[in-house]
């Protein structure tokens, strides 16, 4: 297995793409948190709330989350899209092999860039707001909420791109199921429908970045864990189709 | 050992069948072509001993095993299908990299192979902007990378210029004299002539001979002796044997020196006395005129 993860993180480092993509999440997560944290501070009457702080510090992980689903597409569809990925099963013929491989390297990476990218962002918004009451713990919390949420979108782009194995197929399914079906799914009427729209991929993901509040019924952990299960069964589904399908 | 063994191997997609029931051994120390029109199931039977694609029926073995079965396939088997099937974005160093790393391969190998397929000065350059030429040396370094005893080359020598395919053609007899199993797929037979020892030919998925190339011509029609003489009637009857054309004389059933023998006791001049082979172009043709998938 060791051999695989260093062959992927070859892969993933060789490509200006996985360095276009990283860089769009980073300047996303920054840019915006700054952006949003301006006009937070500007209209504010008097000190900023530091919950308000904290979600306008991370306001740029809704763009950010497809930057980096965008990668996790690439690093499979890339090779599908090229025929590489006949190399690749020829030197791996465990095709599952081949894709936790993929996973565990784009998750470390993910994890790392899309942290400090958090951390950045709310070291440049909260020193735009000046909060009151901010604790250290808090804003670790959020940093590593925001990094674990980008991931996470990054892993569901993955599970996409094994799916369709194609690289616009799979964009437009991360693009739905991460920012347009959450939001229609907010549209539907009665608590059954509040329900749904509650336990909906990031909608449920993107509580462990608000740490608490926001008037859901799961806790940040419980929908963070609900998002990981959506993630989970996609990439079930694309796992049992790659062992099946001819390459 | 048999370095590939196929047992009755199908592949059906929906009602077509691509491969039928194929069955044929590949030997180590020689090249094997394996030859057969357009859309006859080439490449498909290459992708199944690849692990590619999944037999509908029988099996294929690689060194006894299936392909899937290999820890570290690429030291067993070493492989080109399609050259330009890499990503453009990477060069040509980080390709072969990232699949040395996959089998436990030493970056050293790398930096052994582009020596070898004289890519070394490009190393750096992405594929993307690779000639079909040297997208094709990339191809065959990534295939020798693992130093593996059976090598499959799909088409090797398809675009590429004269210089190219000497080059190729030249590596796959040394890689056959070094004692590894060569497996060359083609559809053109004077490409084979020149390269294989033995052949495999195909046609709509089943076997149409397993055979050693002299006796793939041998086997097919028959060569004739062309007699050509200013007196071709005292000719005709001297020799008793033979088809009449207007300028010469076809026959079958003696050889140049019987013919030779017999006119120059009879004092008879010759214009001409040749023994006229098929051709292994015109023995492939024959059989395989029943099985092009297209005609045109």
């Amino acid at each position: 297995m060791i051999d695989i993860l260093r062959s992927e993180w070859t892969k993933l480092r060789s490509v200006r793409s996985t360095v276009w993509t990283l860089a769009a999440t980073a300047v996303m997560m920054i840019g915006f948190g700054a952006l949003l944290s301006a006009a937070v501070k500007n209209t504010a009457d008097g000190p900023v709330e530091l919950a308000n702080a904290l979600m306008a510090s991370l306001s740029g992980a809704m763009f950010a989350s497809l930057s980096i689903a965008a990668l996790g597409v690439l690093v499979i569809s890339g090779e599908y899209r090229t025929g590489g990925i006949r190399t690749s099963f020829m030197a791996v013929p465990r095709r599952l092999h081949l894709l936790a491989g993929k996973a565990v390297v784009f998750t470390v990476t993910s994890l790392v860039v899309c942290t400090l990218a958090a951390a950045g962002a709310l070291a440049a918004g909260l020193a735009i707001t000046q909060p009151a009451g901010l604790t250290p713990g808090e804003v670790v919390r959020s940093a590593v909420g925001a990094g674990l949420y980008l991931t996470a979108c990054g892993l569901f782009g993955l599970a996409l791109g094994t799916l369709v194995r194609h690289t616009p197929g799979a964009l437009v399914a991360a693009i739905a199921l991460i920012m347009v079906l959450p939001a229609l799914v907010r549209q539907l009427p009665g608590q059954w429908g509040r329900t749904v729209a509650e336990h909906f991929t990031t909608n449920a993901g993107q509580l462990v970045m608000a740490g608490g509040g926001g008037g859901s019924s799961l806790s940040p952990w419980a929908g963070f864990g609900v998002y990981l299960a959506w993630i989970a069964v996609t990439a079930v589904a694309a796992g049992v189709l790659m062992r099946r399908r001819d390459a | 050992m048999t370095a590939i063994r196929a047992t009755n191997l199908s592949k059906r997609y929906g009602p077509t069948v691509a491969v039928a029931e194929l069955s044929f051994d590949v030997e180590p120390g020689r090249v094997t072509g394996f030859l057969g029109p357009n859309g006859a199931g080439k490449s498909t039977t290459m992708r199944m001993i690849l692990g590619l694609d999944r037999p509908s029926g029988g099996a294929v073995l690689v060194d006894g095993r299936p392909y899937h079965e290999l820890r570290h396939p690429l030291r067993k088997v070493g492989a080109l299908l399609d050259a330009k099937a890499v990503h453009g974005g990477r060069s040509a160093r980080d390709h072969l990299l990232a699949i040395a790393q996959s089998n436990g391969l030493p970056a050293s190998r790398v930096e052994q192979v582009l020596e070898t397929v004289g890519l070394r000065e490009v190393a750096r350059r992405r594929v993307g902007g690779f000639s079909l030429g040297m997208a094709q040396r990339l191809g065959i370094a990534a295939a020798l990378l693992g130093d593996p005893e059976i090598l499959l080359f799909d088409e090797p020598v398809n675009g590429l210029d004269p210089d190219g395919i000497l080059w190729i053609r030249t590596l796959m007899r040394e890689l056959a004299a070094e004692g590894r199993a060569v497996f060359v797929s083609s559809h053109l037979m004077s490409e084979m002539a020149q390269t294989a020892d033995h052949l495999i030919v195909i046609g709509k998925g089943r076997l149409i001979a397993d055979t050693g190339v002299d006796e793939f011509i041998a086997r097919s029609s028959q060569g004739y002796v062309r007699v050509r003489s200013p007196r071709l009637a005292e000719v005709a009857d001297l020799i008793g044997t033979g088809e009449r054309h207007p300028d010469h004389l076809r026959v079958t059933a003696m050889s140049t020196l019987e013919i030779g023998t017999l006119t120059a006791r009879a004092g008879i001049p010759l214009e001409e006395l040749t023994h006229v082979r098929p051709s292994l172009e015109a023995a492939y043709m024959e059989l395989t005129k029943d099985s092009l998938e297209y005609t045109s």
